[in-house]
């Protein structure tokens, strides 16, 4: 076990080796798992997504995290807020700890947003009162207008995401992790986001950033980790992790420079 | 930016992000528990004309059916003010099998949130029983409404009764959906297993056939009956409203009600309390493959 008093007080993140074992089942019925035996075939395999990871995080570090997909960093970023708990090392984090997770935000699709918005700043730790106060605050940010008081499972992803993010932001974190968050927002949103998120990053706040555009995580971050099949590739400077993952091989003309910063598809 | 204005100092511990405490951690959140228990109780009767008026029409309908088939048309009626009698069995069954059922989808429900979200777990079959509990309100007013109308008058002994009723279904409810809820993130089948199995409840119980009729069959082991938990909650219930609605509440006290019904009472709760302890050590160990198994 990971002692805490090893590390020193302006530790924010401590992930000590690391690791996630999934399992995949290939049959889910009784029939199907007959057919299988009876065949010879595999019925379920282990499959390690995260393999003996081991980094820690100073308070106020903004941290770009990348790989390749299935590289392992949505589940990272699982264990690091706590929905999931690691086969064997120890993963620690100090102070409130808010943000989005493989674009999405936990809403439940029947509620409104109006609902899910207070269910979720709920659950990430917020007050009645808190919420109450940063309400206004929320939906202008989302923007969403009427769709407010709809289902959310009926929003767009793009503004499933705004609504995500809009909440998150307004907890009032010591950890942020923003995974993939301008994958689906619109052009407008993407520039709010990147403010906002410099504004965190400024404000003192940990960030982990996951994100396959080059340009918005050399914008945002003062470290990189480049996660390989699970295991820690790299992790230093940000010119030097961008390159290790190669995304600046072909050149950016100057004017997809923007796009680039905003994190638009690579 | 300087190193030094970004320089924020964090006042908490280098702790383990999960939360761990399981169902202490419950207590500890109040209000997401109160919001989760409000939208299930909102959500049920979403999109409804009628809505809440829902809530006592459904136990209204049962009670009639239960007075009409059994104690008018079948003659089944052997004991006195027979409806009341069914009805107090009625809500304790309600009460459990609501608890049960619900509690044990409750996760798979929530799948959006457990996904995506830490926050304990327990939370949800927890809200479930909360839900159930709630509803129990509304047949309580329709049975206290009889029952003052059969010239029942409230005794302390019977409100303590009624009491211990609620707190045994209650933390045997919610140890049955918190195990059961874990189990169904795995297999779906146990949802379905769930449903079967409550059918059978109200027959384990002296609802529809009075209690004299188990201690007449089964002689010394009338006993062993009275190990069922339910059982003593419906008998715990009917000595709360219906004993005194009924024309001598002495002697249907004598006739129907055991002895130490109170004692089993309490060994139930006791025994309930137990199981939940047990449930959480079986839903801790599940827990853990819980969001993954979600997808
Ligand atoms: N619940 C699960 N059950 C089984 N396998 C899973 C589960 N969740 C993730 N995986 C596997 O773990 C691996 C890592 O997934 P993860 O979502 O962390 O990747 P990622 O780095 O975020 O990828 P992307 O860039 O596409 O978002 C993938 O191969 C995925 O299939
Ligand atoms: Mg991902």
């Amino acid at each position: 076990m990971t002692d805490p008093a090893a590390y020193g007080a302006d530790t924010s993140i401590v992930v000590d080796h690391v690791s996630k074992d999934f399992t995949l089942r290939y049959h889910r019925t009784a029939k199907q798992m007959a057919v299988a035996m009876v065949k010879g075939r595999d019925i379920s395999d282990t499959f390690s997504a995260l393999d003996d990871v081991t980094f820690t995080v100073e308070q106020g570090e903004s941290i770009g995290l990348m790989g390749l997909n299935g590289s392992g960093k949505s589940t990272l970023l699982k264990l690091i807020n706590g929905v999931m708990k690691p086969d064997t090392g120890t993963v620690l984090t100090r102070g409130r700890i808010a943000g989005l997770i493989a674009t999405g935000a936990g809403f439940h699709p029947q509620l409104t947003g109006r609902e899910n918005v207070y269910l979720n700043a709920a659950i990430l730790g917020m007050t009645e009162a808190e919420t109450q106060r940063k309400f206004d605050s929320i939906v202008e940010f989302a923007d969403i207008g009427r769709f407010l008081e709809t289902p959310v499972g009926n929003y767009s992803s793009g503004m499933f995401a705004r609504l995500g993010f809009a909440v998150a932001i307004h907890v009032d974190s010591d950890i942020f992790l923003a995974d993939e968050v301008l994958a689906v927002g619109d052009r407008p949103f993407k520039r709010k986001c990147m403010e906002k998120m410099q504004e965190i990053r400024d404000s003192g706040r940990t960030l982990v950033y996951v994100s396959h555009a080059a340009g918005s995580v050399r914008k945002m971050c003062d470290r990189v980790i480049v996660l390989e099949k699970g295991r820690v590739g790299f992790d230093g400077p940000v010119d030097e992790g961008i390159r290790y993952v190669k995304y600046d091989e072909d050149n950016i003309k100057p004017e997809d420079q923007e796009d680039d910063e905003l994190g638009s598809d690579v | 930016m300087t190193e030094a204005g970004r320089h924020r100092l964090v006042d908490a511990p280098l702790a383990p992000p999960a939360p761990a405490a399981g169902l202490l951690d419950v207590l500890g959140r109040r209000y997401l528990l109160k919001l989760l228990v409000r939208r299930e109780i909102s959500a049920r009767y979403q999109g409804s004309f009628l809505g809440f008026i829902w809530s006592y029409i459904n136990p209204l309908s049962q009670l009639f059916i239960f007075w009409f088939v059994f104690g008018y048309i079948i003659g089944r009626g052997t004991v006195d003010k027979y409806a009341v009698h069914v009805f107090c069995g009625l809500i304790v069954v309600h009460f459990f099998t609501e608890t049960f059922n619900a509690g044990t989808r409750s996760i798979v429900r929530n799948k959006a949130l457990v996904r995506k979200m830490a926050m304990p777990k327990e939370m949800f079959p927890v809200a479930s029983m909360l839900v159930s509990l709630y509803h129990v309100g509304p047949q309580l007013v329709i049975l206290t409404v009889v029952c003052l109308f059969c010239g029942w008058v409230p005794d302390p002994l019977g409100m303590l009764a009624f009491a211990l009723a609620l707190a045994i279904i209650a933390v045997l409810g919610t140890a049955l959906a918190l195990m059961f809820s874990a189990a169904n993130v795995f297999f779906r089948d146990f949802a379905s297993a769930v449903t079967i199995l409550t059918n059978f409840v109200r027959f384990g119980v002296p609802m529809i056939y009075p209690y004299t009729l188990v201690d007449q069959r089964f002689g010394r082991f009338a006993e062993l009956y009275l190990f069922n938990p339910i059982a003593d909650a419906v008998l715990l219930v009917q000595r709360a409203f219906w004993v005194g609605s009924t024309d001598d509440p002495d002697a249907t006290i004598a006739e129907q009600i055991p002895d130490d019904l109170l004692v089993y009472g309490v060994g139930a709760l006791l025994g309930s309390i137990v199981l939940l302890g047990v449930a959480q050590l079986v839903f801790t160990r599940l827990e853990n493959k819980i969001p993954e198994r979600l997808s």
